[in-house]
Order: structure tokens, then sequence, then C-alpha cells
């Protein structure tokens, strides 16, 4: 069955959402109130560690879509670590690379915060 | 490869949940493995049936997990057919326009991006629009 597991800590003021297993329609709204109570709390600063995450479909993409504009109206960002080629794949079909920045490991992403303002 | 001659048709009957993609994909992957696919037309024909199954659960029966979805995979001539019936609402997600990801963006939509995928992961996506209350989206890849 499809097992998902979402952690999440925090580093230099920017949350980590860790990914792990599947991510799909079942799966997703777990996701979602991770977002809503970064919101809430007003931490806009997010890098989501794809690293253990085996699959994702459009339902988990469609996570991403929803939240990302508030995030950069609040000078923070939503950005992509560590995915695995098989993952990177499906963003890149929809062209999330157009709009996502996506690094090679998470401290790179967490870093990109500090350096300069976001949009 | 030659897997021309072999013939394989497998059925999975589910309730129409969320709950259920997990086994929904595990099907189609054994019959797709067994039918001579490489593992990454495996994953790709796993996630447009997933896509398909979940448009299904939101569409034609808004999440009622009451409703019934069969799929049924044929393998044969080097051509691998899924047939995902339900007996739901009518939904023709074909006549779905490919969505421009930039435009979406702008528009803050979020729903759609999966008959997209369907669309750029299988070679061909069919829908038979319903008769005797049952609707059909059938899609094929090709072994080649």
């Amino acid at each position: 069955m499809a097992d998902f597991n979402v952690q999440m800590h925090e580093d230099n003021q920017v949350s980590i959402i860790n990914l792990q297993g599947y991510l799909d329609a079942h799966t997703a709204p777990e996701l979602e109130n991770i977002f809503t109570r970064l919101i809430d709390s007003k931490k806009y600063k997010v890098v989501v560690n794809f690293e253990k995450l085996n699959y994702i479909s459009s339902a988990g993409l469609g996570v991403f879509m929803a939240y990302v504009e508030t995030m950069r109206d609040n000078k923070g960002d939503i950005k992509f670590a560590s995915m695995t080629p098989k993952v990177f794949n499906i963003f890149d079909l929809l062209g999330f690379p157009l709009l996502y920045e996506f690094y090679n490991d998470e401290n790179e992403a967490v870093q990109k915060f500090s350096e300069k303002s976001q949009h | 490869m030659s897997k021309s001659n072999l013939k394989i048709e497998k059925e999975l009957r589910v309730k129409s949940t969320t709950e259920n993609l997990g086994q929904i994909r595990d099907f189609t992957k054994s019959v797709a493995a067994q039918s001579g696919f490489s593992e990454e037309s495996v994953d790709k024909i796993a996630l447009a049936v997933d896509e398909a199954c979940t448009n299904i659960i939101k569409h034609a029966y808004k999440y009622s997990p009451e409703g019934d979805i069969v799929i049924n995979i044929k393998v044969a001539d080097n051509k691998l057919t899924v047939s995902i019936t339900d007996f739901g609402l009518d939904f023709d997600p074909t006549l779905v326009p490919v969505p421009d990801i930039k435009k979406y963006y702008q528009q803050h939509k979020i729903g759609g991006l999966g008959i997209y995928l369907i669309k750029k992961l299988m070679d061909e996506v069919k829908y038979n629009p319903a008769v005797d209350n049952k609707n059909q989206v059938v899609l094929i890849k090709y072994l080649n």
C-alpha cells in the first residue's frame, strides 16, 4: 500500500520538509496540512527535500502550485532539493523548471535564501 | 525484444477511494512488467493509470467511495491497452486542453495537470462516452 511520511525541521530560519514514500491523491492532503501550518505561523521560506520520495502524481505537484505564490508574496519561496531523476522527470514533463528552483542538495537550497532577498 | 506473441489479460475491480491508488499502481506495474516493458515505461504506465483513476474518483464519483472502478489490461501484438471503466458521471478527459504551465501559475489553477500527464506518458488516449451508464478511458502504450 502507498505509504507516505512527511517530517519538518528548521535550519537558519528556513523550514525544511522531508518527504518519503508515495505522494499521490491519497497522501497529498498531509502535505497540504504542513503548508497550511507554515502559512499560519508566517514561515514562508521552504525547502522540500525529495531524497526519499519514490513517487509523485499530479495531486502532489498541485500542492506546490497551490502554495508557492503565498510564499513568494511574503518574501519567501518553495525550493526543491535532492530529487531523484525519476521524480524530476515528472516535474520536468509539466514544465516546473521554468517556475521553481531545483538544487542538488538541501544545504545549497537553504543557503540560497540568505544570498539575496527573494522576488 | 520479440514479445509479439505474448498475450496477457488481467482485471482489477476496486472501490472509488484514493486509498486504493497504491493497489491500482501495484497491479498495473506487475502486468506491465510481465509484458516486457522497461522499468521506466512501467513507471510511466502506472502513473498514467493512477492519474486516470484519480480523475474518476474526483469527477465521476465526486469522492464517493461507493463507486466501482474496473481496470482491464490487455497485452497483445506489442501493444498494452488499459481500459478503465466507471459507472459514475460522464467526464471526457480528452477534452481538457493542454495547459500552459506559466498561465496556470498566473491563473492559480491547479487542476487538469493529471490529464496533461496522461497524454504525455501514454502513446494514445481515447474516451468512450457513457453507454449503459458506463464511461471508459482507454490508454495505449506500444512495446518497442
